[in-house]
């Protein structure tokens, strides 16, 4: 109950604000569109809708890190959390409450860019209701990365960071754009240890019908969540305490 | 009856003592003022009192309970109207008031009848479906006492609850502390010496994180041989009178 009542709080905090609409929802959609529009004039493989779509969908999450990153900082800039501090919110109330609104959006904003595929071409199968269901883990690690980030910085580094930094990292280090394998090296090796590319790989193969081909990408993705996640709650606690 | 048993109460930051060994005893529906200059330790034994901060040394008695050993049972005592104002800028006034409802667990028909008792007192019927963070530095800080308030707390902490509010603003504050006198236990900072004079029915003074004078008004103005509230703060402060 008060745990669902911070959740609800946070929910109506970030759908108040027309910008996370726009960014959230709009962008991946537009780069959707625009990328489709290429693709019907110059082909490329990986710009085919079965391609792009679990790229573009992975992609979109990063705005989800920038939304729960600026609630959290803004919380800790402000005195609100002080406040809430002094209630009988326990630490697990603040987490679940940061995490849990934000999940539901993920969902939504990944059946929303697999609806507009549809509508570009991407062949229906059951297996888009799979793909959707299987962001969930994704969705996961991208929360996860909010929350840790809202913990340390502020928001205007949280908007730096997060807007700047990781959304660029979430879109050269995943195969979107362009094969990784084109580049090769070290930018290859270290696209592959971080989790973007797998988070995308995955749901490539997800989409595909290739159930064997989530793995490792699963591993990693699960991995990096629980990590993130990890990491995050020690941070939150950490500056709750301070 | 006893609210607020504070026992050598000590915060250290590294080198820092922020409070040395307080101790002090406020009853139950006394107004008590903490006055001093910054850095003197007012906010950090709020904290402290507060539980968003854990006391070095030394303990405080909240109606009983312990801040260091039964923090949970404190909080529930408590409402805390911070120094910065203390809102949810996304929600309406409303909501900001069902907020702090929730998260005290209250049922739907009492948070109905809290959310209007609230509105009455601090007559915010006007901005009820208006926007927090839209609001007056002025509306704002009602709003924030209202959410301080609506919990039913046994004791109240107001840390400068006046800063930045216009005369009328101020005086209308001032007869909502008055009216609250007696019902509740108010532990105020400020540093204005007319409304610590004021309202106060007691009032520490303290530097460097010690306490250097606890008494009413008249008191302090006695042991300072001055019948100005401020040149007696001022004089005690640097003189070192008792």
């Amino acid at each position: 109950m008060r745990m669902l009542t911070f959740a609800t709080r946070n929910a109506k905090e970030i759908l108040r604000d027309p910008l996370n609409l726009a960014f959230g929802l709009g962008f991946p959609l537009v780069l959707l569109l625009l990328l489709t529009a290429i693709q019907a004039n110059i082909p490329v493989s990986l710009f085919e809708i079965q391609q792009l779509a679990p790229g573009i969908t992975v992609f979109g999450l990063s705005f989800m890190t920038l939304f729960s990153a600026t609630l959290i900082a803004k919380d800790r800039g402000g005195s609100l959390l002080q406040r809430l501090y002094t209630t009988p919110l326990t630490p697990v109330d603040f987490i679940l409450g940061y995490t849990l609104p934000i999940l539901p959006f993920a969902v939504a904003q990944s059946a929303i860019c697999y609806a507009a595929a549809l509508l570009l071409g991407l062949e229906l199968t059951v297996n888009i209701l799979f793909a959707v269901v299987f962001m969930i883990p994704v969705s996961l690690l991208y929360i996860a990365l909010g929350l840790l980030f809202g913990s340390v910085l502020t928001d205007k580094q949280a908007g730096g960071i997060c807007g700047g930094l990781l959304t660029n990292l979430s879109a050269w280090l995943s195969g979107i754009w362009f094969d990784l394998e084109l580049v090769g090296g070290i930018f290859r090796e270290i696209a592959y240890a971080l989790p973007f590319v797998h988070a995308v790989e995955l749901e490539r193969a997800v989409l595909a019908g290739n159930y064997g081909g989530i793995f490792p990408h699963l591993w990693w993705v699960l991995g990096y969540a629980f990590a993130a996640l990890a990491a995050a709650v020690l941070l939150f606690l950490r500056q709750m305490k301070k | 009856m006893t609210a607020i048993e504070i026992r050598d109460l000590t915060k250290r930051y590294r080198d820092v003592v922020a409070v040395d060994s307080l101790s002090l005893s406020i009853e139950e529906g006394e107004l008590f003022s903490l006055l001093g200059v910054n850095g003197a330790g007012k906010t950090t034994t709020i904290k402290m009192l507060s539980c968003l901060a854990k006391p070095t040394a030394g303990d405080a008695l909240l109606m009983g309970k312990s801040i260091s050993t039964e923090a949970d049972q404190v909080k529930a005592l408590l409402g805390v109207s911070p120094q910065e104002t203390a809102v949810a800028p996304g929600l309406t006034v409303k909501e900001n008031l069902e907020l702090i409802c929730g998260v005290y667990g209250f049922p739907k028909e009492k948070r109905n009848v809290k959310v209007k008792e609230m509105t009455e007192l601090l007559h915010l019927e006007s901005v009820l479906s208006r926007k927090a963070g839209k609001l007056s530095g002025g509306w704002q800080r009602r709003l924030s006492i209202a959410m301080a308030l609506i919990s039913e707390p046994k004791i109240l902490f107001l840390d400068e609850p006046t800063l930045g509010l216009d005369v009328i603003a101020r005086s209308d504050l001032w007869d909502l502390i008055r009216s609250l006198k007696g019902r509740v236990t108010m532990i105020l900072t400020t540093h204005y010496m007319e409304e610590a004079e004021a309202l106060s029915d007691r009032i520490a003074i303290m530097k460097d994180g010690k306490l250097l004078l606890c008494g009413t008004a008249k008191e302090i103005k006695t042991a300072a041989g001055t019948e100005d509230f401020e040149q007696a703060f001022i004089r005690i402060v640097k003189e070192g009178v008792k």
